[in-house]
């Protein structure tokens, strides 16, 4: 393998300086004027029809601003999604609407000098509504006659009289008959629930006019262009009379990665010519953003008696909620990324539709249906392995995919639309096993239970994937200029979240480049200033924008030979960049980066070298990790503790080890809180009670015992360095593992997450609990 | 109403408004390291020292600080020299977002000072009131474990 100079070593992130000194780089901090304060007055309804408005009074207030409502903005259709162009998500959703389908649905605009002054106003505000009757579960959604987007404007949705947002179905051979023929064939239904992002950092955005006139918003987002793309055509301004501007964000995780504070501040800043600042309040992010989407699924798998797997039938539905961000993207991912793993079957299915109801709409979350999809698939396939009295971790990994190998739903499922073929070039799942196994102590600790009174001890295993960007959709670009003292700007549209994508894109640079990562200066998401990108999702960032790095570099790095040569009197084929010199292959005669620079400004066949590099995906490359979970169960009481979790991942080429780890480690503990912890709850009228910290329970430093984590490496060939995914495919596993942990210590089996012990109590017991659906 | 505050070593004259909590009155201030995440005391991002104990501000009267010693992030380091803490945040990738992090540093300032060497279960128990969502907690661990052997030295 290829000797890396900067690729593969820890290098701290760019951009961690300003973060560990507590230094103002988030929106909020940017601020420098008053700007006016927003506020959005929400629907305290699950489901009704706006009768009237009335603001006189509120704007009576003094330093109240404006009130805008559904009568004096446009009504557009659109997507909140921040997809490419077309969304394949519905256009259900206007700026303001006069229907509202959640609590919590956007109802008015507020703009006022003050925070105390926007909140008064939003007292004074009354609205009649006329209460419909509303659907709280995709059962509901299933038989009740009501409908949430009869909407003549809105457009994409699958079936408006259904109540579907999406729908998908596909077969791959004649599962029935396959099935039939199986030996053993198991049949469960489970269901993954949905989760809050909870990003520390509230959603928040904030616009004004610039000098020239041109409308400015700096947002946390995951996709600045998009935004730009979609503000464009919501408030008919041309796209260049438009600045996005991302600056440090607090985190993403999918729930930045639509519109949910833009839209207000933009209508706001166009209505008065003033500068508009909209922070949501952490009620707000959890009630008025994304969730994951909730998911109801039923695995039928068939196998031979030793354990061949045949055929798998998935037969899945999804919430959406209110409105339909991802609703075929996500419904579809939950087959797409989980089923090609078990590449051997004969026959395989996946079908079922996205409902809409009057809950939090469902969007975009870190693993995008895979996560929920693989909780069901690999744990019905764990009962399989124990109807088969065979040991569940040997089981799976005897049908998985190996390298050189394909899976027709590569071809068939693609995200909204059909897929790509793609042969896996490099896959070491085999290995993560292998390792994980060890390190873990799977095969002593699966043979002999652990036993201490009440308290029993049980493990469990997962193997999971996902992609590398959306192929032949998603596109990124980067920009590479230089300086006359041999240092280069970076300037990339890709999006880091926190994730340190703009360190392992820089180092990418300055790998091809022959560099070391000082000399590379990062310049990322700013629509004025940094060329096109999707933004950050998918798991695209290091794969995608990174490979559009490296053509922009190697465009550069032939612009410097080229006129090196000039200066060396040499042929630029002679020459090779190293340790910020061009060096003949003799190394006889050398010319500094600065030097060349220097005198291409001032002295000599004058000129800036620079060069934009792009790259869309002909596939998207196959992350995988093996995790493994042990726990501790107190039969009495249902009390489930994570003792340890191992997990081993294939990412391709680590780029940067400890940002990688990083996001492993992190992608694992939400991961944890979804499988254990995290519980999304409504009341009886369709209001959410867990919008909060103290009622959503995320994991805390004391809420799992060892974490330990590690990589086998592998090199994609298509990708940059040899490198492929690591944001996503980190969170897929604990859920699985930990489902089939509590089975192992139990011999009861929780087909619905979070696994709290409440559940666990209830079943042991033989009952159901109450929040069992 | 006006009160005097000790941010840092410095008296500030501080303004608010009746019911105002410290997190927005430091902001204001200029001490823009706080942060305010949850603003109901749940997640300890806007936590702040007084008196060389960790507090969440967002729940802290204006007039409880007056009289005392607040200590914000803009103390720990000046200019390029980092705190021994953040240069092993830096060190193990402790920061991902980053949003968390002042009142991680603050917090874990506050237990280096009371237990200069923690054991795992020490840094467990006394950091289980700052969350992160971002980096599953073990590249902070190991950063305080650094930053202890640092300043224990």
């Amino acid at each position: 393998m290829k000797k890396f100079n900067v690729v593969g070593k820890i290098e701290r992130k760019v951009d961690g300086f300003s973060l560990v000194k507590g230094k103002p780089v988030y929106t909020e901090d940017l601020i420098k004027d008053n700007p006016l304060i927003v506020k959005i007055l929400r629907s305290p309804h699950a489901h009704a029809i706006i009768k009237k408005i009335e603001k006189e009074e509120a704007l009576k207030i003094p330093g109240v601003e404006i009130i805008l409502t559904h009568e004096e903005l446009p009504r557009i259709p659109f997507t909140k999604a921040g997809q490419g162009f077309p969304e394949p998500s519905p256009y259900d959703s206007y700026i303001l609407d006069k229907k509202v389908r959640y609590v919590g649905d956007a109802v008015a605009i507020i703009a006022a000098i003050d925070e105390k002054t926007a909140l008064l106003a939003m007292k004074k505000i009354k609205v009649e509504y006329e209460i419909l009757e509303s659907i709280l579960s995709i059962e509901d959604a299933m038989t009740k006659k009501v409908l949430i987007h009869d909407e003549e404007e809105s457009s994409g949705i699958w079936d408006k009289n259904k109540n579907i947002a999406a729908h998908y179905d596909m077969e791959i051979g004649d599962v029935e008959k396959v099935l039939s023929e199986s030996e053993v064939v198991v049949s469960s239904t489970y269901r993954a629930a949905a989760q809050h992002h909870t990003t520390m950092e509230p959603h928040i955005s904030y616009s004004y006019f610039d000098q020239n006139n041109r409308l400015v918003i700096i947002t946390s987002t995951q996709v600045p262009f998009h935004l730009r793309r979609v503000m464009s055509r919501l408030y008919n301004i041309p796209i260049g009379n438009i600045r996005v501007i991302k600056p440090r964000i607090g985190g993403g995780f999918g729930g930045k990665q639509a519109y949910h504070t833009e839209q207000y501040v933009t209508a706001v800043t166009l209505k008065t010519g003033k500068s508009a600042k909209l922070m949501l309040t952490r009620d707000e992010v959890s009630r008025c953003t994304n969730t994951r989407h909730e998911f109801i699924i039923k695995v039928t798998a068939g196998a031979d008696k030793n354990g061949k797997l045949k055929a798998i039938k998935m037969e899945a539905n999804s919430n959406t909620g209110a409105y339909g961000e991802g609703a075929l993207t996500v419904f579809m991912v939950c087959g797409s990324k989980t089923l090609p793993l078990y590449n051997k079957v004969e026959a395989v299915s996946f079908g079922g539709n996205a409902y809409y109801t009057n809950m939090t709409s469902a969007g975009a979350y870190r693993g995008y249906g895979a996560a929920q999809g693989i909780f069901a698939l690999d744990s019905t396939l764990d009962e399989m392995a124990y109807k088969l009295k065979m040991d569940p971790l040997k089981f799976k990994n005897m049908n998985t995919i190996k390298e050189g190998e394909t899976s027709d739903v590569f071809r068939i499922m693609g995200e909204g639309k059909e897929g790509v073929d793609q042969i896996m070039k490099s896959c070491k799942l085999d290995e993560c096993v292998e390792k994980g196994k060890k390190l873990f102590n799977w095969d002593e600790k699966f043979k002999n239970k652990y036993v201490d009174g009440d308290k029993v001890r049980g493990v469990g295993c997962a193997l999971v994937m996902q992609g590398s960007g959306i192929p032949g959709v998603d596109l990124g670009a980067a920009t590479i200029k230089m300086n006359e003292d041999g240092s280069f700007n970076l300037l990339i549209g890709a999006t880091d979240l926190g994730t340190g994508s703009d360190t392992a894109l820089a180092q990418i640079a300055a790998e091809e480049l022959g560099v070391s990562l000082k000399k590379i200066i990062v310049y990322s998401s700013d629509t004025d200033f940094t060329p096109f990108d999707k933004g950050a999702y998918a798991s695209s960032t290091t794969y995608v924008s990174g490979n559009a790095v490296i053509d922009a570099a190697k465009r550069v790095k032939k612009q410097i030979l080229e006129n090196a040569a000039t200066f060396m009197e040499e042929v630029p084929e002679n020459l090779l960049l190293e340790n910020e010199f061009v060096i003949d292959k003799e190394r006889k005669n050398k010319l500094s980066l600065s030097e060349l620079c220097t005198k291409l400004f001032y002295n000599s066949n004058q000129k800036q070298i620079a060069a934009t590099g792009s790259f869309v995906g002909d596939e998207g490359p196959v992350p995988y990790v093996a995790g493994f979970a042990e726990v501790e169960v107190n039969l009495k009481t249902g009390k489930i503790k994570l003792l340890d979790y191992v997990a081993y991942a294939d990412c391709g080429k680590v780029i940067n080890p400890k940002g990688a780890l990083g996001q492993l480690e992190g992608g694992l503990m939400q991961g944890i809180g979804y499988a254990m912890y995290e519980d999304i709850i409504y009341d009886k009228r369709g209001k959410m009670l867990t919008s909060d910290f103290f009622n959503y329970k995320i994991p805390s430093r004391e809420d799992y015992g060892t974490l330990r984590c590690g990589f086998v490496e592998s090199y994609e060939p298509t990708g940059p360095f040899g490198a492929k995914s690591i944001g996503e495919v980190s969170l897929n596993s604990p859920t699985p593992a930990i489902c089939n942990a509590i089975f192992n210590a139990t011999g009861v089996r929780l087909r619905s997450n979070p696994f709290t012990a409440e559940r666990l109590f209830f079943k042991l017991k033989g009952g159901e609990s109450n929040n069992e659906n | 109403m006006k009160t005097i505050l000790n941010i840092n070593g410095k008296d500030y004259t501080a303004e608010f408004s009746e019911g105002e909590k410290l997190d927005k009155i430091l902001r204001r201030l200029g001490f823009l390291s706080v942060k305010h995440s949850c603003n109901s005391m749940d997640c300890g991002t806007c936590t702040v020292l007084i008196d060389g104990k960790p507090v969440l501000s967002c729940g802290t009267f204006a007039a409880s600080a007056t009289g005392k010693k607040i200590e914000t992030v803009e103390s720990l380091s000046k200019n390029e020299k980092l705190h021994p803490l953040q240069e092993a945040l830096l060190e193990e990738n402790g920061a991902q977002c980053g949003f968390c992090i002042p009142g991680f540093e603050l917090t874990a300032k506050a237990l280096l000072e009371k237990i200069p060497h923690p054991n795992e279960e020490e840094i467990r128990s006394y950091m289980k009131g700052n969350l992160c969502r971002c980096t599953g907690y073990e590249r902070q661990h190991q950063a305080i474990m650094k930053a202890s052997k640092k300043t224990g030295e």
